[in-house]
């Protein structure tokens, strides 16, 4: 399987939300690198026809009754906000502005 | 008259009941402990003293009242820093949440109080449990007891360490990959990884979903047992929790009797990349076991060589997702919000400034793993994987009850040795995570010391799922056996701090 470029490191830390510094796109490029070419193995089954497994306990659709319980108070679900405002969370823009 | 903080969880239980020493007396003992080492050891990230004395003083009060005790009332207890505690700090080793005082206890939390178990603090770990040596925790490093030079294992190095230099009788590890075996091996003590969903993960925060366990740790097999049965059960707030009767786990640790067991010793653990002093120790164990009664055969489970890759695709896809929640909204560290920034951007720099590189390193990965056109050939490989390595269980207890192999196929190696080389610390869980991938119920305990280091080697234990009580039948044989020979336990020959 091809190896991975610091041009799609850069791409998959868009994805993921972290804003890397250029010597970190560097480092983690060779180090992803490697670790892509080692865990690459796992396709020698690829082609075979052996079910997923995507989880221990063959659970499936885990249901409650669907009663009123005591929860967080917005005093308590807030006490960790980094910025609120109006008993809300106050967060930065999200659309923007034109 | 004894030191408390030398007793087992057990001594101590009974000291507590029969009035030799007060829950306040074992509490501030092992506070002055931590107060005298942990500058040394670095396990704890928090020491909760007042909350630990106002619990113990309630274990006393209940005493006074004549009021029955549970078997670890006011039994001091370190617990990893995974776990939200209400009002007390809760990390998971990470900058993004430091400060972080969360507005509830997880059910595990809530059960130790229950229980009347003392939690004196907070233990280090790699950060969100990423690691196999402690060295990830944005808080520095935690060291081995038994050489300060060298790591306690990861991820829940912390609450291990705690445990071998006598600063708690038990401790409460979570393992995804190992991190409970794992440091368990490296400081001489014991660890469980209970069978998936045995404990509640509500409240636990969560690395991957699919594969996270909370468990038990101790000095020996019966206080990890005990400490099991205290934590485990289902829980309504967690779907994955089993309703299923807790395996009777006490009762195994205090039988201890192997005769006519079928042991399993795994083909596959052994060979290049585990150290000779390990291997002589875990054929010695080995040997013990037939001694015991045990009926010893060889078992192969042929795609055991592929765990590790299938493990490195899975764990870092499941934690792309679940740290996709450290978003600089509503909790834990924000970055850069200077009204100009838009949210998606201080997202970025927050966890650009609050991850560090392996937490950083891992949601890479399984953004990758999963991103389209990588998808089937590494993730959906990787679960493929997952079904052979489930099927190589079931067709090997099919035949034996239980199988062995070491812990990690090296002692404890000197801080600092693979930092930068991950791939190197990849490795140290090789012997720990098929039991993850199959939700297996899978133990390690103290062996003996390699001759070529003089440090601690983990003999582990794999059962079937929901048969968690082999485990402790195995392990309290070969503990008492071993304790037995050596004329005193293990942990005794550690240097003094």
């Amino acid at each position: 399987m091809p190896g991975i470029t610091r041009e799609e490191v850069a791409h998959l830390a868009r994805l993921s939300r972290l804003e890397l510094k250029d010597e970190e796109l560097d480092h983690f490029a060779g180090q992803l690198d490697v670790i892509i070419g080692a865990v690459a193995r796992v396709s020698d089954v690829a082609d075979e026809d052996v079910p997923p497994t995507s989880h221990p306990l063959p659970l499936t659709n885990v249901m409650r009754a669907d009663e009123v319980r005591p929860s967080l108070t917005p005093e308590q679900a807030l006490s960790g906000a980094p910025a609120r405002e109006q008993q809300r969370f106050k967060v930065p823009q999200i659309l923007g502005e034109d | 008259m004894t030191d408390p903080i030398r007793l087992t969880a057990a001594e101590t239980a009974a000291a507590i009941a029969s009035g030799t020493f007060t829950a306040v007396e074992v509490t501030e003992a092992h506070l002055a402990r931590i107060e005298a080492v942990d500058g040394k050891v670095g396990a704890f990230l928090h020491v909760d003293r007042e909350g630990a004395l106002a619990q113990a003083r309630a274990v006393d009060e209940r005493r006074e009242r004549g009021e029955a005790l549970g078997p670890l009332a006011g039994v001091p207890l370190a617990l990893k820093d995974i776990f939200t505690t209400e009002g007390v700090p809760t990390t998971c080793g990470s900058k993004i949440l430091e400060g972080w005082l969360p507005p509830y206890d997880a059910t595990l939390t809530k059960r130790l109080r229950d229980a009347g178990v003392v939690v004196l603090g907070k233990t280090n770990m790699d950060e969100f449990a990423m690691g196999s040596s402690t060295e990830n925790s944005a808080y520095g490093p935690t060291a081995n007891p038994w050489d300060l030079t060298r790591i306690p294992g990861g991820s829940g190095g912390g609450s291990s360490a705690a445990l071998a230099a006598y600063e708690a009788p038990l401790a409460i590890g979570t393992d995804t990959g190992g991190s409970i075996r794992q440091p368990a091996a490296m400081t001489g003590t014991v660890g469980v990884k209970p069978t998936y969903g045995a404990v509640s993960r509500y409240g636990m925060v969560a690395f991957s979903s699919s594969l996270d366990q909370g468990g038990p740790c101790a000095r020996t097999v019966l206080d990890a047992a005990l400490l099991h049965e205290a934590i485990a059960g289902h829980d309504p707030l967690d779907s994955t929790s089993i309703d299923r009767p807790v395996p009777p786990v006490v009762e195994a640790a205090r039988d201890g009797d192997v005769r006519g067991m079928r042991i399993g010793v795994v083909r596959e653990f052994a060979g290049e990349g585990y150290q000779a002093g390990v291997m002589q120790r875990f054929g010695e164990a080995v040997d013990l076991l037939r001694e015991l009664g045990a009926e010893v055969t060889e078992v192969s489970c042929p795609s055991f060589d592929k765990a590790l890759a299938a493990y490195y695709l899975i764990a870092p896809s499941e934690a792309s997702s679940n740290l996709a929640r450290f978003d600089a909204m509503r909790y834990g560290l924000r970055v850069g919000d200077d009204a100009t920034r838009s949210a998606e951007e201080v997202t970025a720099l927050t966890r650009e400034a609050g991850f560090g590189a392996e937490v950083k390193r891992r949601i890479m990965l399984g953004t990758y793993a999963l991103s389209s056109g990588y998808y089937d050939a590494y993730y959906g490989s990787a679960q493929k994987v997952r079904t052979l390595i489930t099927r190589d269980f079931e067709r090997a207890f099919a035949e034996v009850d239980v199988l062995v192999s070491p812990t990690s196929p090296t002692t404890a190696f000197p801080l600092g040795e693979r930092t930068d080389d991950p791939l190197a610390m990849y490795l140290a869980d090789l012997c720990t995570i098929p039991a993850n991938l199959a939700g297996n119920a899978a133990m390690s305990l103290p062996c003996g010391l390699a001759p070529e280091d003089g440090l601690p080697v983990g003999l582990q234990v794999i059962a079937p799922a929901l048969a968690d009580d082999r485990l402790y039948r195995v392990g309290a044989a070969v503990e008492a056996a071993l304790t037995d020979r050596w004329g005193h336990p293990l942990l005794e020959e550690a240097p003094a701090l």
